[in-house]
């Protein structure tokens, strides 16, 4: 979570704990839950009919601070204690150590509107789920500061990850660096050959380093390019979601408002070295084009006086996201219901999303 | 380097003169007290003290007796004179600091009275290096008055318990808060930095706890970059004893054994940043 943003919001629920961040340009979203099993003891307090359960944020520094040496908490530290205290503006922690020792800390919190990304798996139109270790092999190709990736399904199905390169940059001077994934080394692969989107690694490696440690298969869920790719691990206790912007399309940007229609790319032919400076020129999106109608390819937000939490005001495009960046940011407000009628996909859902194992 | 400890005739004596086997017996300790550029060293029939000193409210001292040293012999009742400890130190490490089993730096230090440099011989398989550190006027060193009859509170820890716990303090805290009582917290540590505070508490049935004598509650206040040089002596030592007296002023004593398994002793001495009378918690 500390790759991904500076404040780290805690958010208890009936249903466990939330912890989440969320970028500055509002580009990448991340959550994970603790079920109440996950913990020895679990109380996430009590919501009265008109206050919802409390939640804060703290700062992600200080917060890490008291975890920072895991090799000595392991040996040392016998169960940690959380308490949030909204009288007293205090979040406690309490690690309870060996030989009776007890560290206790309060950090100080703020209160913060609940912090949610609009976001829908059962919408994205491809699936991947590989083990965290083939992709954690293969992200381990590109050079540290590589910004951004392109997860792409070749037309025979051939899965490859290829580093962006900024259209600005020469061809001359640029390294490009693909590599193809069969189809067999994923757990389930249920995707529309063709496709492609392009993310950032930064934010995507810290998940990738979580996954391997804790051996789950990552699931990553896909739509159109510009449309936000959700990769997901879960576990009997936990789950986690990380909500990445993709860099949206030329194509995509023509289509009007009201339809979420798929974008046609250049199909991507096999000799694609041939085909790459005609592939790269497809990327390339519209940047001046975003003082028009509000980006096609998020829901739009509609008033909904069931959703009593009072969510922050973010439009499609927002600024912020800085310009030669050209990441959609992600939508923030009232979370959707699934099932509700809204923007229909034309494009159908190639297989039923099915349990990771 | 026959250097015979003579009664001084015609310039032949020497005001302190001291060997030992394995100079690390002595660097070691002196970099556990190294947090100012100089020292003052005193030198008396029972052995070597090298104090240290910062802004008036803090002052280290390491002991090394005579019988650490297989060569020790001083003149006059004491001999007393103020050296660059950090030149000592790199003198005495020349040889490098790096500790591979069976080679050890020998050390010959010989002092002929006030105003002559402090010679050192160093030898390691074979090689010699002498070293010539001038000396100043002592300074006039700050005393505590802190006798082991005013002490209000004592403990006696085992320095395992202490040391990831003084290596993690919260340095955006400017103070380091002592509580010690006879009821709870018993004995506690705080900070109070950015990202909030923070408390560690040992109670006195801790396995750690080797004695536990608190008559009163007590919670002082000192300016933690003060004491964060001592982290480098609890980090030597095995055991240490915190005391304070009833004016606050705090006494950290810790127990080395070095290499052999001799004992030596480091103490620091601290003056509060404040005197708060009642708990804080």
């Amino acid at each position: 979570l500390s790759r991904i943003g500076d404040e780290l919001y805690l958010e208890p629920t009936e249903s466990g704990l939330s912890l989440r961040a969320v970028n500055s340009s509002r580009s990448a979203f991340a959550s994970f839950l603790f079920a109440p099993l996950f913990f020895q003891l679990y109380e996430p307090g009590s919501a009265g009919p008109d206050t919802e359960l409390f939640r804060c944020k703290v700062h992600m520094k200080s917060f890490l601070g008291i975890f920072r040496s895991l090799p000595s908490l392991e040996k040392s530290v016998g169960k940690c204690l959380i308490l949030l205290k909204p009288r007293a503006s205090r979040l406690v922690l309490q690690l309870h150590c060996k030989y009776g020792v007890t560290k206790t800390h309060n950090l100080a919190f703020q209160e913060c509107e609940r912090l949610q990304a609009v976001f829908d798996t059962q919408r994205c139109t491809s699936r991947l789920c590989a083990p965290a270790r083939l992709l954690a092999d293969a992200v381990v190709h590109f050079p540290p500061t590589l910004a951004e990736v392109t997860l792409g399904i070749g037309p025979s199905g051939k899965i490859s990850l290829r580093n962006y390169v900024e259209d600005e940059a020469e061809p001359s001077k640029t390294m490009v660096t693909e590599l193809w994934l069969a189809e067999d080394e994923f757990q389930s692969v249920a995707v529309a050959p063709g496709s492609h989107i392009t993310f950032c690694l930064k934010e995507f490696r810290g998940l990738l380093s979580f996954a391997e440690a804790s051996n789950l298969p990552l699931t990553i869920h896909f739509d159109e390019p510009g449309r936000p790719v959700i990769f997901t691990l879960d576990d009997t206790v936990l789950e986690v979601h990380l909500v990445l912007a993709t860099l949206s399309d030329l194509e995509s940007n023509s289509q009007s408002p009201s339809t979420n229609g798929v974008s046609h790319l250049p199909a991507l032919s096999d000799e694609f070295a041939d085909d790459l400076e005609s592939y790269m020129a497809a990327m390339e999106t519209n940047e001046g084009g975003s003082e028009g109608p509000p980006s096609p390819t998020f829901p739009l937000r509609t008033p909904q006086p069931a959703e009593s939490e009072p969510e922050e005001e973010e439009e499609g495009a927002v600024p912020g996201t800085p310009p030669h960046k050209k990441f959609r940011s992600l939508f923030f407000g009232s979370v959707m219901t699934p099932g509700r009628p809204g923007l229909a996909t034309t494009q159908e859902v190639l297989a039923e999303d099915s349990d990771g194992e | 380097m026959p250097f015979s400890a003579q009664p001084p005739a015609s310039g032949e004596g020497y005001a302190l003169s001291a060997s030992l086997d394995n100079a690390r017996h002595l660097s070691s300790l002196l970099r556990a007290v190294h947090f100012q550029d100089h020292a003052t060293f005193l030198a008396t029939a029972s052995g070597l003290r090298v104090t240290v000193e910062d802004a008036k409210c803090i002052q280290a001292n390491a002991f090394i007796q005579a019988e650490i040293f297989q060569e020790f012999s001083v003149q006059e009742e004491s001999v007393m004179f103020r050296i660059s400890l950090s030149v000592l130190l790199d003198c005495l490490t020349i040889f490098g600091t790096s500790s591979l089993p069976g080679t050890s730096t020998a050390l010959r230090m010989c002092y002929r009275g006030y105003g002559y440099p402090l010679m050192l011989f160093l030898e390691e398989g074979g090689v010699v290096t002498v070293c010539k550190i001038s000396t100043q006027e002592p300074d006039e060193l700050l005393d505590f008055d802190f006798c082991s009859t005013k002490v209000v509170n004592k403990i006696i820890l085992q320095s395992e318990g202490l040391r990831e716990a003084f290596a993690e303090l919260d340095m955006t805290s400017e103070v380091l808060q002592i509580t010690m009582s006879p009821d709870k917290p018993y004995f506690r540590l705080s900070t109070f930095g950015n990202a909030g505070s923070a408390h560690l508490d040992y109670p006195r049935d801790s396995d750690l706890m080797e004695a536990f004598h608190c008559t009163q509650t007590q919670t002082n206040r000192y300016k933690i970059s003060l004491l964060k040089p001592s982290t480098k002596a609890l980090a030597l030592s095995c055991k240490v004893s915190i005391r304070t007296d009833a004016q606050g002023f705090l006494s950290l004593q810790y127990m080395i054994r070095n290499e052999d398994g001799q004992i030596c002793f480091v103490e620091y001495y601290c003056c509060p940043d404040e005197n708060i009378t009642e708990a804080e918690l």
